[in-house]
């Protein structure tokens, strides 16, 4: 049975691996079967992408989970009010290092097994060993609200490096970081697929740890929607849900890997040779010279609960907002974060199709050491390992405790 | 009559040079004289910190922007915050500008009715550069399509002993027909009749 196109929503999009879900919704008729004339519109930047949702070219789009927390923090220029009704899968980015740079953390014992331990330990005495009169070392990431600014920072500060202070952290977009790495201009970054995988494949770069070592299974995209269509569309919105889940479960299948590795290498889409796509779906990254190693849980599509919008994901981000300054803590702004994620829609949008639906809106993140099962409705659920590499826990009912933590 | 010269800088970054030099030139005629134009953003912190921008006209589409974006809210290079032009009074203009493509940054604190003129001006030229490459793009494919039209009437009235008439005739009932554009029709037949050429000697 055909149903009508009936809901046209144009979305916009980066060209990165996280785009999957979004891409294969339309290329695999997902969005068709329900109703949904799915319209991707490729953007070159997140501020075009915040911009066309704000004045309504866009209704819905592909977003750093950040982004909507900090439009409706007003923390941004032309911020329309976003909400988060889905996620768009966990993990997906790395942290490469010039060659130079690899060489000395090597010597100083990083690993070639993405350990961010010895990785951290490495590069905190590699910047220990520099003269006062030479230029901080200079890593990039794409947007200040970004999981990459923010496991960037995690993962220095937690290995006794402060950022700022000991390593400038600047700003590039995603196809320009290999580049910038190659001359010298940066001397490491961190960034979604495939754009770690273009530097380490083109010899310029050494991936040094993975988003998924440093904190596993944690969120990175999500789909970030104009308030004011949402409360328009609900049917519309409830339509799209459904076609991303089933799209995000088809992208979760290592036997469609293949196929959608040629559908994101399009021209359309993300533009760039499909072997370099295979290696994000598959975990199984060239970290450089052709080293091939395997990252378990490296991108996550469907699994694990990947497209639930956890409430506990947006005050981790608010919480490293404040601690780097983005935003003062107050009980206020924490409602405003928290409410930005859209579960309830999630679970409306979702019940009839019998996906796998969590009990709760929250967890205490990175508490979980094995895959564990979990209390849902509709299809059993099994979550975890979701470490963090240092050992610390996130608990969103102590936020306050969290905050202070960290504080310095 | 001559104006006054606006004593405002503005730093025009667009890696499109014509549509630069076009913004440019109208800023210019409405009597802004400081102006600076960046085609390029590599050493862009260097620019803004000699030439101190009031304000920034950059077209949206430019992937430097997140960059930009995050630099002048936190370069030392910067000397002044400098914000994206948002005028909350006036959501018209706000979709003019970003319908135009075209985005505007301002120092802390100018006024907006200072900056009002020039993004309005940006934004007029934005659309009237975008005018005039759709025109250039439309005579170009006219020409095209009337060269595809004209070969086809000549095959036709070789292969078929038509006048130039009848077969301009045929090939408009055909395409009215399939519901599809003439030049459409042209280029199959051109192609087809290419496929069943005698093979040259």
């Amino acid at each position: 049975m055909s149903v009508r196109s009936s809901y046209e929503i144009v979305a916009g999009f980066m060209p990165l691996l996280d785009s999957a879900i979004l891409i294969a919704a339309k290329e695999k008729g997902f969005a068709d079967a329900e109703g949904v004339d799915l319209r991707l519109i490729r953007e070159t930047s997140w501020a075009s992408i915040r911009d066309r949702l704000a004045v309504g070219h866009f209704q819905v789009a592909h977003h750093l989970a950040p982004m909507p927390l900090a439009a409706n923090l007003s923390l941004t220029p032309l911020a329309a009010k976003t909400i988060v009704p889905i996620a768009l899968g966990l993990g997906g980015n790395a942290i490469t290092v010039s060659n130079a740079l690899w060489v000395q953390m090597a010597h100083r014992g990083a690993t070639a097994d993405l350990e961010p331990i010895a990785a951290g330990k490495a590069l905190r005495a590699t910047v220990a060993q520099r003269r006062n009169d030479w230029p901080l070392l200079k890593f990039a990431v794409v947007h200040p609200f970004s999981g990459h600014n923010y496991e960037l920072r995690y993962w220095l500060a937690a290995s006794g490096i402060v950022p700022d202070r000991d390593i400038e952290i600047v700003f590039v977009p995603p196809p320009l970081m290999a580049d910038a790495l190659a001359a010298g201009s940066i001397d490491g970054y961190c960034v979604g697929e495939p754009w770690s995988t273009a530097a380490a494949t083109a010899g310029v770069g050494h991936i040094a740890t993975v988003k998924a070592a440093i904190w596993r299974s944690s969120p990175e995209k999500v789909l970030g929607v104009a308030a004011t269509w949402a409360e328009r569309e609900p049917d519309a919105l409830a339509a799209l849900l459904r076609a991303l889940c089933r799209a995000a479960q088809w992208c979760g299948e290592a036997d469609n890997h293949r196929e959608l590795a040629q559908i994101l290498a399009g021209p359309a889409y993300i533009a760039q040779p499909a072997e370099w796509m295979l290696r994000g779906l598959s975990g199984a990254l060239d970290l450089g010279g052709g080293d091939i190693r395997h990252v378990d849980d490296f991108f996550v599509p469907f699994a694990k609960g990947a497209t639930f919008p956890w409430k506990s994901h947006a005050l981790w981000f608010y919480s490293q907002m404040v601690r780097w300054h983005q935003v003062p803590h107050t009980p206020e702004n924490a409602a405003i974060a928290r409410e930005t994620y859209r579960p309830d829609i999630y679970r409306s949008a979702l019940k009839p199709i019998g996906i796998a639906l969590p009990a709760a809106n929250a967890k205490v993140e990175g508490g979980l050491v094995a895959p564990t099962p979990v209390g849902s409705a509709g299809a059993s659920l099994t979550l975890g390992p979701d470490g963090f590499f240092d050992g610390a826990l996130f608990d969103p009912d102590m936020l306050d405790a969290y905050i202070e933590s960290q504080r310095h | 009559m001559p104006q006054q010269p606006i004593a405002l800088s503005i730093l025009i970054i667009d890696e499109n040079r014509l549509r630069a030099a076009v913004i440019e030139d109208g800023l210019r005629d409405a009597g802004y004289t400081q102006l600076t134009v960046v085609n390029d953003v590599v050493g862009i912190a260097r620019k803004i910190a000699d030439t101190s921008p009031d304000v920034i006209v950059i077209d949206l589409e430019n992937p430097n922007r997140d960059m930009l974006e995050s630099m002048f809210q936190l370069s030392r290079a910067v000397r002044r915050p400098i914000a994206m032009f948002v005028d909350r009074s006036d959501q018209a203009s706000i979709e003019a500008a970003v319908e135009a493509g075209v985005s505007a940054y301002v120092v802390d604190g100018l006024k907006r009715e200072r900056v009002k003129p020039i993004v309005d001006m940006a934004i007029s030229r934005f659309n009237a550069f975008a005018r005039m490459a759709r025109e250039l793009e439309d005579a170009r494919s006219q020409l095209e399509s009337r060269k595809l039209v004209d070969r086809a009437k000549g095959i036709l009235m070789s292969t078929r002993g038509l006048s130039e008439a009848d077969a301009y005739a045929l090939l408009r009932k055909t395409a009215m027909n399939q519901n599809r554009k003439i030049s459409e029709i042209a280029e199959s037949l051109i192609t087809a009749a290419g496929l069943l050429a005698p093979p040259e000697e």
